[in-house]
């Protein structure tokens, strides 16, 4: 089983990256961008063929190392 | 004769810098690297110190929280014991949770690097004990992640407990926007103020060739 890991910042924490991706798009006269955040992709190939048992570690790896839930949430897809 | 313990993860980059700066305050120093679980007997002072642990890999100071060494550094902490991190020190205590908050890259995404001014916001801690209230430092900051972010919630608890421990000012202590900072916070430290974090560089500013003394009178605190 695989798991994808999205992480971003949290909505109302600036994005510093997504905002300088903005003013190029802007800049390269690619009209009609209302927002852009940035994260990261993190794809585990896990051992487990149990999606609740996997699901429960990824989540664990989430907020023990994956993201900083101070400042990011994440979301985890199992496929 | 204190004794400073200064950590070493691969990529750190300051632990020669740090040893120096406290080798010059008269202190006795130990470099200890991250694979070490057990601290040596009689620590006065902890030293995360700068660079790039891990290479910034995931987020500053992400994995080297799981380094052996941080279990010890943590009981330590836990046990009253005090803890100072530098740049990517600070950055690891607040991954590890000995420092309230977190810190992003920087609001214009540039690595900055260059001599800043900072107002003394508390100084009621050791840390600062030696530094007057208001008073503008001149120490040299070098980071790209120091965009210092906390909730309101959190924010309003750190301004009541006095653990602001910094501000980036111009040089008349008035607050200035330099990496995107909440409130242009520099530095701060824990509840019972045995844990201090900040993002400049006092190691470096301890000789006149180097361009200020005024670290000396930050570090000289911890070591009272």
């Amino acid at each position: 089983m695989t798991a994808i890991v999205n992480i971003f910042l949290k909505e109302g924490v600036l994005d510093p990256q997504g905002k300088a991706i903005h003013h190029a798009l802007d800049a390269m006269n690619f009209e009609g961008v209302e927002d852009v955040r940035m994260g990261k992709q993190i794809v585990l190939k896990l051992t487990s063929n149990n999606k609740e048992d996997a699901l429960k570690e990824v989540e664990k790896m989430a907020e023990d190392i994956l993201a900083n839930t101070v400042i990011e949430d994440y979301t985890i897809e199992l496929v | 004769m204190k004794h400073i313990v200064v950590l070493q993860f691969p990529g750190t980059n300051c632990d020669l810098d740090t040893k120096y700066a406290f080798e010059k305050l008269s202190c006795k120093t130990t470099v200890i690297w991250h694979k070490e679980e057990n601290l040596p007997e009689n620590v006065d002072l902890i030293v995360v110190p700068g660079g790039f642990s891990y290479g910034d890999y995931l987020r500053s100071g992400a994995i080297a929280k799981f380094s052996p060494i941080m279990k010890a550094v943590i009981a330590y902490a836990n046990n009253g014991g005090k803890v100072l991190g530098i740049c990517n020190g600070f950055q690891i205590l607040t991954e590890v949770g000995l420092l309230p908050g977190a810190l992003k890259r920087n609001i214009g995404l540039h690595f900055i690097s260059r001599f800043q001014t900072l107002k003394v916001v508390n100084n009621n801690n050791d840390f600062l004990q030696k530094c007057e209230k208001n008073e503008v430092l001149n120490i040299p900051i070098a980071h790209a992640d120091g965009n210092y972010y906390i909730d309101e919630k959190d924010f309003n608890e750190l301004e009541k407990n006095e653990q602001i421990l910094l501000r980036y000012s111009d040089e008349h202590g008035e607050p200035v926007i330099v990496n995107g900072s909440v409130t242009s916070i520099a530095g701060v430290c824990n509840k019972n103020k045995n844990v201090f974090g900040l993002m400049p560089h006092p190691e470096r500013a301890l000789e006149e060739i180097l361009g200020s003394t005024d670290g000396v009178k930050m570090l000289e605190g911890l070591i009272a």
